[in-house]
């Protein structure tokens, strides 16, 4: 049996883990689809009709999928979360129930005619309509870390004693809600989930390109392919300098606001000037996997670096230890290599980027294998950075779930018992593993299917010929 | 009003905010249970259904409306985690395997129509559509349990109003589903789908009777509740909805019989609140007065629900006259 605080922990950890892959790439894809749809109905080519359908149906099975993972998060504060519930509700609570009302019922409701209603509804209404589900779903991530950014640096309340227990109560709404933090969150996630879209994209039509183009094996209607690759590439070169960009600026913030944090994910355990910047770290013993501590790992610092990076620009400047807060540490082994794992891929998708921008701006786009090889390698690590992201955000707070208000061991439900937790985490294992494996093969099938007929100009590439795979499973 | 000052001393306008919540957050889950209702009903209509054809006709008539129907219930959830945050913890974790017995029935019912469509051969279509009929089903018997273990303050997951409870809105799903389906189609299946309504309407009519016998003979704390004027009347209402569904399916009034369904979900539903009111979680020991959010956070709410919630009746509006009319030839899911 595992007890409650950890079962619950677990379990919210794994549920939102999961769960955050869907809005990835609704929120992702969002954009892309209202400009589809924007030139589908304005230029009537038939490959923004291909477009507009094949990643809308992506989209649609994300969102199925994003909705029905994501009403369990809805319930789950509640459920193992009922101190936290009880003490914050009068803050959280709110963004909550607006996040339904103003995000998530645009979305749900428009995106009905979105993926149905084409033949429906005339052009002025089926725009609309991709313009609201897009605009819903960049709410809800509003409303989402309206609430989180103030778990994180909580102001504009006050503690009070209602029905005999301790409540954060709601003093100043504008200094609670307009949070400092809440920008950087939200410019950090939006951008990263069009990037690894863009990634998503441009991965999988390196794929068929490389398959057409390279291994000279006739894939149909590759002109999408090619097209799927391009937008995937151009939307990676605008998005990826600006994460890492904006992530540095984010950094500092996060130096002022929650100095314990950034500690861990630098592993920083003594207050020091001059800190070097381990761009690289290699741990070379289980220890420095385990527990890395900055001054002892080995890698290539780049001295005054973190010093440089928490200041924004001194190398001399004083970043505080660990040692200095009282009480438990976060987990820092998780916090300092997800960090680190997250900001190699940032550059790494900036190099790709810009390798790719360099051979198209070259001509030479169809041609390199390598580069193709890259990209597919790439597909899904956009989304394995926004998870390691929000593991260095969600675990570097800890021991608090509300950051100094209140510790995510005390905001357990108190009446929960070790066989429900237990019994809801295996279940949740089985169930959330098994809708990843599920919504992975839906996706493959549908990228094998490949975009649909329309009528119009073929496009470029070879006659139809149906590959063996989707034969095969009909 | 606008003086942010003002908003934390006082309720908005000096209205009864409180019980006004409590109406809200009855009336959300009415409009949730009705809209899914129906759905669910199509689900549990599905199992009756061998032909693929028809089978098809069904997830059509849904495909635009469930999702967006199913996010009554994230507003219901953060309208009570918003407006009364203690019930909101005190309920759902006394509850709960029962509620991961609900969001689980709702994965499944949710996934279901989606991976039907992926592939059209019969052995994962078969897989699917029981999948479909069992979320269908499961999602409003453990709906029912829930509401009736909320209303009786039980703190056992089993018990035997909860399982009458859990039938009932099982039936009055299907009662539902038979009446939007009945809009939504045409021919034979149309004709063959008004002795399942009769039938449904049946059941629920008993599986009521009996869960008000039992709240009159063994939980006496409701028994005065019982006889209020609102909830007398809302049983009444029943009744009366019930003959007007009944004749109004002979008839083929197709939208009289979806209003008197849609009706009798409201009367329920009205009927647990009516009875549970002043108490909001009795298990808790807590009232609406005592659970209510404190003034500046209800205010602010109330300025948000009374800005987006008539907003949100607008998106339905456009979304249903869509997709309004009997399903078209060739129209797919």
């Amino acid at each position: 049996m595992i007890d409650p605080v950890t079962g619950s922990r677990l379990q919210f950890a794994l549920t939102t883990i999961v769960h955050i892959i869907f809005p990835v790439m609704s929120m992702g894809l969002a954009p892309f689809l209202v400009y589809f749809t924007w030139k589908d109905i304005r230029t009537g080519k038939p490959i923004y009709e291909q477009l507009r359908r094949f990643w809308t149906r992506i989209f649609a099975v994300s969102f199925v999928v994003g909705t029905v993972t994501g009403i369990v998060l809805e319930f789950e504060f509640g459920t193992n979360f009922a101190a936290f519930s009880t003490t914050a509700g009068e803050l959280f609570g709110g963004p909550l129930a607006l996040e339904g009302m103003m995000a998530f019922m645009l979305e749900a409701t428009f995106l009905g005619i979105f993926v149905f209603g084409r033949e429906r509804v005339g052009n002025a209404l089926y725009m609309v309509s991709a313009i609201a589900v897009g605009l819903g779903t960049w709410l809800s991530a509003v409303w989402i870390l309206i609430a989180n950014s103030w778990m994180q640096t909580p102001r504009g309340y006050e503690l009070a004693t209602e029905n005999g227990q301790t409540i954060v109560q709601l003093v100043d709404p504008v200094a609670a809600y307009a949070n400092p933090r809440f920008p950087w969150m939200f410019v950090h996630m939006q951008n990263a989930a069009v990037e690894s879209v863009a990634l998503f994209m441009a991965g999988i039509g390196a794929y068929f390109v490389f398959k057409h183009h390279v291994w000279a094996y006739p894939v149909e209607k590759i002109g999408f392919w090619e097209a799927t690759l391009k937008f995937g590439l151009l939307a990676l070169l605008i998005t990826a300098p600006l994460q890492v960009l904006h992530g540095d600026l984010y950094a500092r913030h996060v130096v002022e606001t929650q100095p314990q944090k950034f500690a861990a994910m630098e592993a920083v355990w003594e207050t020091d000037s001059y800190v070097p910047e381990y761009i690289v770290a290699f741990p070379t013993s289980i220890q420095d996997l385990l527990d890395p501590r900055a001054k002892d790992i080995f890698g290539i610092g780049i001295p005054g670096g973190a010093s440089w990076l928490a200041s924004g620009g001194d190398p001399q400047a004083t970043i505080q230890g660990l040692e200095e807060f009282d009480g438990p540490q976060p987990p820092v082994a998780i916090v300092f290599w997800a960090f680190r794992i997250m900001v190699a891929l940032g550059f790494w998708f900036i190099l790709l980027a810009v390798w790719g921008g360099y051979r198209w701006w070259r001509g030479e786009l169809l041609e390199d294998d390598l580069l193709h090889k890259a990209l597919m390698v790439s597909t899904p690590l956009g989304i394995l950075a926004v998870e390691l992201g929000w593991v260095v955000t969600e675990v570097g707070r800890q021991p608090w779930v509300i950051q100094n208000v209140l510790r995510t061991s005390e905001g357990v439900s108190p009446g929960l018992t070790a066989a429900e937790a237990t019994m809801t985490l295996a279940g949740f294992a089985v169930v959330y593993l098994g809708l990843l494996a599920l919504y992975t093969y839906v996706i493959v099938r549908i990228i094998r299917a490949g975009p649909p007929d329309v009528n119009g100009p073929e496009l470029d590439g070879p006659a139809e010929t149906p590959t063996s795979e989707v034969q095969s499973d009909d | 009003m606008t003086d942010p000052a003002s908003l934390a001393t006082g309720p908005l306008f000096g209205l009864p905010l409180a019980d006004l919540w409590f109406g809200l957050l009855f009336f959300i889950f009415s409009t949730f249970l009705f809209l899914d209702g129906f759905d669910f009903g199509v689900g549990a209509l599905f199992a009756t259904r061998e032909d693929a054809d028809e089978r098809e006709q069904l997830l059509s008539a849904i495909g635009p409306f469930w999702d967006g129907n199913e996010v009554w219930l994230v507003v219901f959830g953060g309208a009570m985690f918003a407006a009364f945050p203690a019930v909101y913890a005190n309920l759902f974790s006394r509850h709960y395997l029962l509620m991961f017995a609900i969001l689980g029935a709702l994965i499944v019912r949710g996934l279901a129509p989606e991976m039907y469509e992926q592939r059209h051969d019969a052995a994962w279509q078969r897989w699917w559509g029981r999948a479909f009929v069992v979320g269908s089903l499961t999602a409003p018997f453990f709906l029912g349990m829930f509401t009736a273990n909320w209303l009786l303050g039980a703190t056992t997951i089993v018990t035997l109003p909860g399982l009458v409870v859990g039938l009932a809105v099982v039936a009055l799903t299907v009662v539902d589903g038979v009446a939007f389906l009945r809009l939504k189609t045409r021919g034979d299946l149309r004709e063959d789908l008004r002795t399942d309504g009769y039938r449904a309407l049946a059941a629920y009519l008993v599986l009521v009777v009996v869960t008000l016998g039992y709240v009159y003979g063994a939980a006496p704390a409701l028994r005065s509740s019982l006889f209020s004027t609102p909830v007398a009347a809302l049983v009444l209402a029943t009744l009366v909805l019930a003959g007007v569904y009944a004749a109004a399916t002979r008839a083929d009034r197709y939208y009289v019989a979806f209003g008197a369904a849609a009706g009798l979900v409201f009367a329920l539903v009205g009927i647990v609140a009516g009875l549970m009111y002043p108490a909001i979680d009795r298990a808790g020991g807590l009232t609406v007065e005592t659970a209510i959010v404190s003034t500046l956070s209800l205010n602010l709410l109330s300025i948000g629900a009374a800005i987006l919630l008539p907003l949100v009746f607008l998106y339905f509006a456009i979304l249903y006259s869509a997709f309004s009319g009997p399903i078209e030839a060739g129209e797919s899911y």
